[in-house]
């Protein structure tokens, strides 16, 4: 049912943008005003998310550690799996954010015939994710040949490497395949297996087959329908210089691909996918375990009043030494 | 809010790098470029009608080549009931013989290198 709900939604998606385009021929609205509003709150929606974390209290230090933190100088610590200071952190996050470290980590426990039961690694999710989310950073990075004039050399030189087999005119890239496996993958993870259909959300279905759409018009657009390309890059240039002009004829399909490009920007800063932003900002991944050199303080504790010896010694001055105790400052 | 410095430079890379398009075009000034693309025949039509050659050019030329090279098969019937030999240089390059100005504009324009010159000479251009 929550697949359905979010097959019909993206649906709904393109039957707008097809019904805009195709019949009511809302080119400008479109192909202009709905993508630069969709910027904004992109940009908005993305600043006031990570603003609000940013003013959320770490009260505890609680850095996931799982290796030896560091303590005396013979006995050796894990830099990477318990980082004692900044560097450590660093590499850490770039592993996490690069490489998706903690995925890699990924085990699974099954009963197995006997009953016996099993512990063991699994690769997948990690494969599946990093495969996923590579490509589609190429596939960005190699959209900027729409955004920029002069195409830019980094561009050339990734559709170099990403059509290096040559198959087909387009030629097909690689990536291509790749996002469509990985988005197979990480939709059919969700089916399959019924502890992970059981916690999979609207939400969880809603992003992979909004992504999917995209992935999958963007394809069509490359190599089945073809549309001008030339006034794609015209319209797209035009809106990035705050000139925007809507060229004739570029073809329906450009329009679905930018409308659902849209909604994904719209939709970015108010769901899951906020863990683009949210990885830099988990205390757990970002904290150094440091705890042991350098005391963290809560920072929503009130100030304590204290009331020191000092004070004391001053307040009752006179009976202590009518009392004939001694003093410290005399 | 709580490290303040480290999440408002964070933000300002974030949106600087997003933002990328906006100052390239800008300095590079081609923010409102459009390919010019020049057209030196005295035909009236091509093999095919233009707002398809326009988007799949790729794909006759790429027909042409699979039919020529590997079935021996070299005629082109064409919308208009016209033969054509199917033939890069010889059909092609006959009317649009200007490179530089015809194809050349559009590729560069979208990043696109064909591999048509591979192993096709390049035309010498010159009147």
């Amino acid at each position: 049912m929550k697949i359905i709900y979010s097959l019909i939604g993206v649906l709904a998606l393109i039957l707008i943008v097809a019904l805009g385009v195709g019949t009511a021929d809302l080119q400008y609205l479109f192909g202009v005003i709905i993508p630069v509003l969709a910027a904004l709150v992109f940009g908005v929606g993305i600043i006031y998310r990570v603003i609000k974390w940013a003013r959320s209290p770490v009260p505890f230090h609680i850095p996931t550690t799982c290796g030896q933190q560091k303590s005396l100088p013979w006995i050796k610590s894990a830099t990477l799996e318990n980082p004692q200071g900044r560097w450590g952190v660093i590499a850490r996050m770039a592993l996490e954010i690069f490489l998706f470290r903690s995925l890699f980590r990924n085990t699974r426990v099954e009963l197995r015939d006997g009953p016996r039961l099993a512990y063991g690694t699994t690769k997948y999710l990690w494969l599946g994710g990093l495969l996923f989310h590579w490509s589609f950073l190429i596939i960005l990075l190699r959209h900027f040949r729409f955004f920029v004039e002069p195409v830019p050399f980094f561009v050339l030189f990734i559709q170099r490497i990403d059509g290096f087999f040559q198959v087909g005119v387009p030629i097909l890239y690689v990536t291509d395949i790749f996002i469509l496996l990985a988005l197979s993958y990480l939709f059919f993870r969700r089916i399959v297996s019924p502890k992970i259909r059981y916690i999979s959300l609207i939400a969880d279905y809603f992003a992979l087959l909004l992504i999917s759409a995209i992935v999958i018009s963007g394809i069509l657009m490359r190599y089945f329908w073809k549309v001008d390309l030339i006034a794609a890059k015209e319209l797209v240039l035009s809106i990035f210089s705050f000139h925007p002009v809507v060229p004739e004829g570029i073809g329906l399909l450009f329009y679905i691909h930018l409308f659902l490009v849209s909604c994904l920007l719209v939709y970015f800063p108010m769901s899951k996918l906020m863990h683009m932003g949210g990885v830099f900002l988990s205390p757990t991944r970002n904290l150094s375990n440091g705890s042991r050199a350098r005391r963290h303080v809560n920072p929503w504790n009130p100030p304590v009043k204290v009331h020191t010896y000092e004070e004391w010694e001053d307040e009752f001055h006179d009976l202590i030494k009518g009392a004939g105790l001694p003093l410290d400052k005399e | 809010m709580y490290d303040s410095g480290k999440i408002i430079i964070g933000l300002l890379l974030f949106f600087g790098l997003i933002a990328s398009p906006i100052w390239y075009n800008l300095a590079s000034g081609k923010g409102s470029y459009k390919p010019d693309i020049k057209i030196v025949t005295t035909e009236k039509q091509c093999v095919a009608p233009t707002p398809y050659m326009r988007t799949s050019h790729m794909d006759l030329v790429y027909s042409w080549r699979d039919l020529v090279v590997r079935e021996n098969h070299r005629s082109y019937n064409s919308f208009t009931g016209r033969q054509y030999d199917m033939s890069l240089t010889g059909t092609c390059l006959n009317c649009h013989s200007n490179k530089t100005e015809f194809c050349d504009k559009c590729h560069s324009f979208v990043g696109e290198a064909p591999f048509c010159w591979d192993c096709h000479v390049v035309p010498k251009e010159g009147n």
